[in-house]
């Protein structure tokens, strides 16, 4: 646990002759805090630093930028994802180097707001955006991503499969209606919703601010958990087919009304399988699942009534047949039950610390934790010192101007020659997961 | 009789009170109680008032109030705004609240607890041994007879030349086979042909027909899917009707029944489905230059009857989804007694030889279900079966290595304070 400080004059000297070995420091530690670096000290950086962002020779105004925003893209250029943040205009191509760049909108105006990938109010409100918002985002785009993928496997393995008894001729088994429709209608709406989703509530991952670790650095999106949805779609695709074919074989066995049932068993799963990922069912979600369902079977009986589509009747008849329904019971069974089995078998005896904390969020009781670093009534303590890129006015290290008025931490001054900030830093591939930034 | 006088410095909520003063007068004579009264608000949304009141001395009793008030300006007019309005409001950025944008809807959040999962996996194997032991006897109470006659038809002359034996016109392709009742048959008894290794749902195949000339006389034209049986020798004024291969190569095979001497009556009305009757296939369309071209792929048409009233036709044409089908060919509106001998008298006329297919016979009764099939009830067990075995896995799993859900002792946080 390596952390160091390192002023202006300092830094300068370091990338001018020590390059590589405080690259090195960089990277082997958890906190990095620079402090404000004076103007007179950057005219000299401009010889050292030929990067191509310097260009013009009037040198001051560039140069007032150049210190971060190097330091940004020599951790990037050692596979380090960064995230930048400042509220001033002096700090907008660092936020634009960073791979996350944060801008706060206040006092200084808006240009780094507006320049940012994420504009918040306050610096505090950092917090929040990385652990709590930014981890819903990560599972969200995990889930929608992989169920994506995972829904048109589904329907392409399912069609490799009929190509195998139909003579490797390219017969599509859907009929084109269907496909398209399957995209559109039949199963993006329950996706949509899942922007709603949360695995933890809020709270629990205030408590334990550790387990950002865990949905960090590829943990729910990798070849493996890729691998796992590919997997789920052959399965799937295997028991459709499998089911289909043979109940619906010799006598039944005509074109539309087994394509109709192959469809209708992927749609059932897909209900099934987006129930089992989704964590916290709001009114909405609950509607779109089910009421997907139901807008399959509307929109299906309404192109059975059309005389000149092919698929005429063929919904209306199948829906009267007792074997329909059996088959449909058989593929769902078949199809969830080892799902169902394996995720529980997980999620009791091999749990991952979501798991455990969903467990424990769920079934009441407070939670405690040894590990506590932040319990809620000193969120506020953790925020630093207002962050400024730039330098005041005056340039007097002493005295600096509060970014944020109404921070509880105007009146530390004595942390010093005010400008801190803070950057946040991931280790690319390596066993050990990124260091959480809380203090 | 006093008069008091109160100056008040503290801001307070609610009334801060300037200066309030109470003189006692007389009017007319009486005496009254006046009261005087001012009140200033610094910060926002208050207004000054003045108030001027007269009371009697007594404890209760009427008064009278005069006051005025005036809206104020605010110290610090940060918003910059001056309003009229009573209570001025300063501007604020705040997003206006609710509860789906702050994401707050109300949730349900269910987790997989022992409880919930072994019950389900309970309750799909009560649910699902029953239902598979009731489809099985379904299919058991179904009597079929199935009968292979294409090698057997085939006279020994012209084994292993089928296809001439087919195609010449010379051959006699009657062929008498016999077949045992296992079980009684009660009516309706349904006749399905069975073709194995027929690929009806190859590409090219499938796509080689035009639904639109089927369904509408003005349409005779339209052939262009239907390459190569679209037109008599390649002109262009004489399309084929029905156009396609899947027409051309319609099943005719035809077969007789009869049990002893009784000639059993096959009804062949009423095998196709209802819908392609009556809209799929026009009842002013009639067949034209059909079979006629050099390659015969199957059978003929009676020209005189429309397409609408060609039920062994539209059956061929409704492409079955796998190589071995059964298509029906007629029903039997009597019983079938068990150890009955019925005799079939087959014309094999349909060319399977060429492409190593095989034809059988199928006599078959009718359940809820369909035909003879096991599969429902095969799978339904197995299924069932093995989610009573998950079920006991789990409870066995839950007693023997019980695990507390939520033990926050688990996270390895709290395993090893200090490090992570």
């Amino acid at each position: 646990d390596v952390a160091f400080v390192i002023d202006g004059w300092a830094l300068e000297i370091a990338l001018k002759y020590y390059r590589k070995a405080f690259t090195e420091l960089a990277i082997l530690s958890r906190t990095a805090i620079c402090c404000r670096v004076t103007p007179s000290q950057k005219a000299q950086l401009l010889s050292i630093v030929n990067a191509k962002h310097m260009k013009a020779p009037c040198g001051a105004k560039l140069i007032r930028v150049g210190v971060l925003e190097i330091l940004v893209e020599l951790l990037k250029s050692c596979d380090y994802r960064t995230l930048a943040i400042g509220d001033g205009g002096n700090d907008v191509r660092m936020i634009q180097q960073a791979d996350i760049g944060v801008g706060i909108s206040g006092r200084e105006g808006l240009q780094a707001a507006r320049a940012a990938d994420y504009s918040i109010g306050k610096f505090r409100f950092l917090k929040r955006l990385i652990l709590v918002h930014g981890r819903y985002s990560y599972n969200r785009t995990a889930f929608l991503s992989q169920y994506s993928f995972y829904k048109s496997l589904l329907i392409c393995f399912i069609q490799i499969f009929f190509s195998f008894v139909s003579g490797v001729s390219g017969t599509s088994l859907f009929n084109s209606v269907s496909l398209m429709a399957y995209n559109v209608f039949y199963t993006s709406i329950p996706v949509l919703v899942s922007v709603l989703d949360k695995d933890l509530s809020e709270k629990t991952v205030m408590q334990h601010p550790q387990i950002l670790y865990y949905c960090q650095a590829g943990r729910l999106l990798n070849p493996t958990t890729f691998a796992g949805w590919f997997g789920r779609a052959l399965f799937h695709a295997i028991v459709v087919f499998v089911i289909t074919i043979h109940s619906y074989a010799f006598e039944k066995s005509e074109l539309e009304e087994v394509s109709m049932v192959a469809l209708s068993g992927c749609v059932w799963l897909q209900v099934f399988v987006v129930t089992l990922e989704t964590n916290s069912f709001t009114k909405l979600q609950h509607l779109a699942i089910w009421g997907n369902l139901v807008v399959f079977y509307m929109i299906n009986w309404i192109v059975s009534a059309l005389p000149r589509s092919g698929m005429y009747t063929i919904m209306f008849r199948l829906c009267r047949q007792p074997s329909y329904w059996n088959t449909m019971f058989l593929i769902v069974a078949a199809g969830m039950g080892p799902v169902l089995a394996l995720k529980y078998f997980r999620y009791t005896y091999r749990s991952s610390k979501i798991n455990i904390l969903q467990q424990a969020e769920r079934l009441g009781g407070p939670i405690l934790s040894l590990g506590n670093i932040e319990p809620q009534t000193r969120a506020l303590d953790n925020d630093l010192a207002p962050l400024s890129i730039s330098q005041s006015k005056n340039g007097r290290n002493s005295v600096f101007e509060p970014l944020l008025s109404d921070s509880p931490n105007a009146v530390r001054r004595s942390f010093g020659p005010g400008a801190t900030f803070d950057f946040f830093q991931s280790q690319p591939k390596s066993s050990t997961y990124s260091r959480n930034k809380d203090n | 009789m006093k008069l008091s006088l109160k100056l008040e410095d503290q801001q307070q909520n609610q009334n801060p009170i300037l200066f309030k003063a109470k003189i006692p007068i007389a009017v007319f004579g009486l005496p009254f109680l006046s009261a005087f009264s001012a009140t200033h608000h610094h910060a926002a949304a208050a207004s000054d008032k003045l108030s001027l009141s007269l009371r009697t001395h007594f404890p209760t009793g009427p008064s009278l109030k005069l006051s005025y008030n005036t809206p104020t300006t605010t110290a610090n007019s940060g918003a910059g705004k001056m309003d009229t309005s009573p209570k001025p409001k300063s501007k604020s950025k705040k997003p206006k609240y609710s509860r789906f944008t702050q994401q707050e809807l109300p949730a349900w959040k269910p987790i997989l607890t022992p409880g919930w999962v072994i019950a389900s996996f309970v309750a799909v194997a009560i649910l699902f041994i029953p239902a598979g032991l009731l489809c099985l006897s379904a299919s058991e109470r179904v009597v079929e007879i199935v009968d292979r006659y294409d090698d057997e038809c085939l006279p020994d002359s012209y084994s292993n030349k089928g296809d001439s034996f087919i195609q010449s016109k010379d051959t006699n392709k009657t062929c008498v086979r016999t077949m045992k009742v296992p079980r009684k048959m009660t009516a309706p008894v349904f006749i399905y042909y069975q073709l194995d290794n027929f690929y009806q749902n190859h590409r090219r195949y499938v796509k080689s027909r035009s639904d639109k000339q089927l369904r509408d006389r003005s349409y005779a034209d339209e052939t262009r899917d239907c390459k190569p049986e679209d037109n008599l020798d390649g002109d262009e004024n004489e399309p084929i009707i029905p156009c396609g291969l899947v027409a051309w190569s319609l099943f005719n095979d035809t077969y007789k029944l009869s049990k002893g001497n009784k000639v059993l009556d096959i009804n062949k009305k009423d095998i196709a489905w209802k819908s392609d009757t009556e809209i799929k296939f026009g009842s002013d369309v009639y067949p034209k230059n059909f079979q006629k071209g050099e390659l015969i792929g199957g059978g003929e048409l009676d020209e005189t009857k429309p397409l609408s009233e060609q039920e062994d036709l539209i059956v061929w044409m409704r492409t079955a989804a796998l190589p071995n089908f059964r298509k029906l060919y007629g029903k039997i509106y009597s019983d079938l007694e068990a150890n009955e001998t019925i005799t079939i008298v087959i014309q094999n006329n349909y060319n399977t030889y060429e492409f190593g297919g095989e034809k059988r016979v199928v006599l078959s009764t009718m359940s809820w279900l369909g035909g003879k099939n096991d599969f429902f009830g095969i799978a339904f067990l197995t299924i069932g079966g093995i989610c009573l075995f998950m079920a006991i896995n789990f409870i066995l799993l839950y007693v023997c290595k019980p695990r507390p859900l939520g033990d926050p002792s688990y996270l390895s946080w709290n395993r090893n304070p200090n490090g992570l």
